[in-house]
This record gives structure tokens, sequence and C-alpha cells, in this order.
């Protein structure tokens, strides 16, 4: 199976007025189609570096990233990106800042238009088409940011912590909603996150990523089980303790390196 | 007995749907009192500021020739409106005021636009705006004069003069401080440089932009009044020049304070069209 993502010996220095630093350094990785993977490590480790160099915001300083088999040469429409906060306009209503992808790829037409409308739906958020953002809560909002990205029906999704900046209970309840989703659609998906526990529960692979410069460490496949079952309910699987510790202990020594 | 009926909502609220409603309409009535006591209180200051000047003139306490009364001040009012010659003055003066704030802010929108746009331009430009920023720009007066003759021009000139590079300064740094989150929604799905300015750089200084009009309102009044001191043979400036140099100082007061109205009604507009363009931030 051919990959749909592939980075070949990615490595990058930030340059400043103060220092050169090497933030990744020599990095392989392959993510096959409706795969969900997520990059776990210590703070400095260039997880977002590296989602930025796969959806073609920044080019690596040495080595190429692949998506399809064609070589990354800025952002497309085939790669979307969550961040970590929803940064939906003020200014906009829901319905314009799901419908921004749209405008901004020129593809504002009646067709991807009743889809954005169609997708809202899904999300439980058609009564808020014509609300601004700041009338959402946080959950919500975040929800619309999704809907944004799926708009232009990218195949990879990127996701940026996206959970990060939620209550618990609002986090539980998008894990599920996105993880679900994207699953549904047949999306490929690449998660970076702090939360050990919510990476063992949404993915199909866990990346331990070690820190300065940053390079792999160490891959867990999450068993069949945990990985079939929604991320609410794969924490109570079995084995799902002991994944979890396995991982933690891995990102430990990470630390310990240091 | 029935303390330990024991059943959760079975109970009547401690506070009726009545109760809660009359707490409000009492807030209410408390706010409006108030915002009617400030409002009398506001009115009865001007008028004992009038009282206080008719009576202190009127008794000769203070020089009437230099200090005037209000009564001969909105009589010369009343005589210059009726004759007809306070509108030309009146006209000219909130032309170029408009024209000056109007103007003023477009143009400096415009060139904080171009530095955004070119790094390199914004780091070249940096020394040459923060001198003339800092510099009375009122001095230039008399050279645009002999640049572009004594008239309209060169008052519009000099009240330009003043607003634009503050609001150059005042939007540039709007423009940097999106943020830079709120790019990269628009640069993920590959909008370009254009495309980043359109949907996100300019709405989100947008408020800025309106702000910058409000205090050019100011600024303009300040330039065409003083331009208008230097050459102009109309206007409300010019009035104020004329009836010092013949001493006529009721002339004087009565142009102050017909500036005073018609640029608090000018400032008043601007707030107004901020408050309905920008109803939903």
């Amino acid at each position: 199976m051919e990959p749909v993502v592939e980075l070949k010996h990615i490595t990058h220095v930030y340059v400043s007025d103060r220092e050169a630093s090497l933030a990744l350094d020599g990095l392989d990785l392959q993510v096959y189609p409706g795969e969900f993977v997520s990059l776990v490590g210590p703070s400095g480790c260039g997880k977002t570096t590296l989602l930025s160099i796969i959806a073609g915001l920044m080019k690596p300083t040495k080595g190429e990233a692949f998506v399809y088999g064609r070589k990354v040469d800025g952002p497309t429409a085939e790669v979307g990106y969550m961040l970590q906060q929803d940064y939906l306009f003020p200014w906009r209503t829901i319905f314009e800042n799901a419908s921004i992808g749209l405008e901004l790829t020129g593809r504002l037409d009646q067709e991807h238009l009743a889809r954005t409308g169609a997708l809202l739906e899904e999300m439980g958020l058609s009564d808020a088409r014509n609300l601004y953002p700041q009338q959402l809560s946080g959950g919500m909002r975040q929800r619309v940011a999704l809907v944004r990205t799926l708009t232009t029906d990218p195949g990879i999704l990127l996701l940026d912590e996206p959970f990060s900046a939620l209550d618990y209970q609002t986090k539980l309840q998008l894990e599920d909603l996105i993880a679900g989703t994207l699953r549904e659609k047949n999306k490929t998906a690449v998660l970076v996150t702090h939360d050990l526990s919510e990476a063992a529960a949404v993915s199909d692979r866990v990346i331990v990523l070690g820190s300065r410069p940053g390079k792999i460490r160490k891959s867990f496949d999450v068993p069949e089980h945990i990985r079939s079952a929604r991320p609410l309910l794969a924490r109570e699987q079995t084995g799902f303790n002991e994944l979890f510790h396995d991982i933690w202990r891995e990102m430990e020594s990470a630390g310990d390196k240091e | 007995m029935s303390a330990v009926d024991g059943r959760i909502g079975a109970r009547a609220p401690a506070l009726s749907e009545d109760g809660i409603q009359a707490l409000h309409a009492a807030h209410l009535k408390r706010q409006k009192r108030q915002r009617l006591q400030v409002f009398s209180v506001q009115i009865a200051i001007l008028l004992l500021f009038f009282a206080l000047w008719e009576l202190a003139g009127r008794l000769k306490w203070i020089d009437v020739l230099l200090f005037s009364y209000p009564s001969k001040v909105f009589a010369q009012i009343g005589k210059d409106a009726a004759s007809g010659e306070l509108w030309g003055h009146l006209g000219i003066t909130v032309g170029e005021t408009v024209v000056g704030f109007v103007l003023g802010t477009l143009l400096g929108t415009l060139i904080a636009v171009l530095i955004w746009w070119s790094p390199f331009l914004s780091k070249v430009l940096d020394p040459y705006m923060v001198v003339f920023n800092s510099m009375p720009k009122v001095a230039l007066g008399p050279i645009f004069i002999v640049m572009f003759g004594a008239g309209f021009l060169s008052i519009t000139v000099t009240t330009l003069s003043i607003t634009v590079i503050v609001t150059t300064l005042v939007v540039y740094n709007s423009f940097c401080e999106v943020d830079a989150n709120l790019i990269k929604v628009v640069r993920v799905f590959g909008g370009t440089r254009t495309q980043v300015f359109q949907k996100v750089i300019l709405p989100a200084s947008f408020p800025t932009i309106i702000s910058t009009l409000k205090v050019n309102v100011g600024m303009a009044w300040v330039g065409v009044i003083v331009g208008e001191f230097l050459v102009a043979k109309m206007g409300l400036g010019y009035l104020i020049i004329y009836g010092f140099q013949v001493f006529n100082f009721t002339l004087v007061l009565s142009s102050l304070v017909i500036i005073a109205v018609v640029a608090t009604g000018m400032y008043q507009l601007v707030v107004y069209v901020e408050r309905k363009l920008l109803t939903h931030r």
C-alpha cells in the first residue's frame, strides 16, 4: 500500500538572530490511507514543525515530504489543518466562517455551499448558521473549525492539539465526534497532542518523539479492540492501561535524556 | 412534616418569577434615574456658565470688549445666519475639514497597506516616519502656501500633513498585531498574500481604522483652522483672525461657539457610523 504522507529524512534548522538550532534530525515517517497517527513527545520535539512541513507552510532545511506521492510545495486543498484553538473570524457569521475555505479556493458554488450546510447540520450547528462566533461555546466553536476544515474535502487532516483549549468534558465529547467523523469519512489523520491517554484512545498508531533534536524514538501499534472502540470507551478496554504505561515510560525516558 | 418530605424539585423556588422580574425592573429604574440626574447636572453647569458670563459682562466685571457676553455672541450668530454671510464661511471650513479627515484616513491607510506589503520598504521608511511624525507639521504651512497657492488646496494639504502620518503609524501597527493564527487559517487553504490581506488583515483592523477616523476629526479641525489663519479669505478660522484684527471679539467668540457645535456634531456622526458598522464585535 502506498503511503499518503511520506517524510524522507526530514531535517529542520531554526535560524534566529541569536542562534541556529536543530529542531528535527533526519526523521522518516509513513502514514497509510485511513490511518490515524498521533505524535507525542516532550515540548521542543518539533511536533508542530512536523505538521507545518506536511501542510506545506514550511520548507524543511533538508529532506523531502510527499503527500499522495507528490512532493509538498506549499499548502494545498488535499491537506486540512486544525489549530489549537478555533480561530474563527469574529466579524463573520458561523456559516461565513465555515465556508471560508471554499472562498479561498474559488469553490463558492451551490454544491459546495449545500455541503457546508449539511456538515454544519451533522455537527448539530444548523441553528447557529447566522450567529457570530462569540455567541457560541468553546466546544461549538471548535466544531465549526472542524467543518471549516472539512468543506474543501481534504484527504488528510493535520490536528495540532485541537482539544487542548477545551474543558475536560467537552474535550472527551469532541474527541469522540472528530475521531468518529474522520473514520466514517475515511480520512487520514495526524494528531499532535500532549495528552497520552487521548493519543492512545483515538489513534491506530502512537509515535513517541525525542526532543532537541526531534526524532522518532518508538512507535506503538494500538491493539485492534482498543482502536475500534469509540475514544470514550477505548479508555475502559483491557490492555489500555498497559499501553498507556508503555507510552508513558517511553516519554519519561525521552525526557530524562535531556 | 413537610421538612422531611425530601422530594427534590417539589419545593417552590425561593423567589417567584414575578419577584425576579421586579428586581430587574427596579434595576432599570435606578439606572434611568441616574442617567436623568447626570444629564440635569450637565445642563445646569452649561446654563450656569452662560448666566455667569452674561452677568459678568453686563455688570462690567470683565472687559466686554475682550470677552463679550452670550447675548451679544448669539445675536451676532443670529445676524450672520440671517444675512447668509455665515453659511459661506461655515461651508468652506466644514468642506476642508471633511476632505481633510476622510482623505487623511484613506491616504494614511493606503500608505500603511504599502509598507505592510513590503517589509523592506517599511524598514527603509521607518526613520523618516519618526522624524516626520515628531515634527510640528503646521510649521510646514508656509511651504504649502508657496507650493499650492493661498487657498483651499494649501489648507487641505496642511490638514493632510497632520492626519496622514499618524494614521499610517496607527493602522500599520494594527496590521502587524493581527493574530498570526488567524493568518494561518487562510494560509493552510493555500491563500495568497492578497487574500490574507482581504480576508484577515483588513477586516481585523477595521475597528482601528474607524477609530483613527475619530481622532482625525479633531486633528483636521486643528489643521483647517491654522491653515485658515495663515491664508484664507473665507472660513471660520478667517472670521477669528478677522475679528481679532478689527478687535471684534464678539465675532471671535461666536466663531468659536459655532466650531464647538459643528465639531461635536461631526464627531458624533463618526461615532454613529462606527456603531452601525461594528455591531457584531
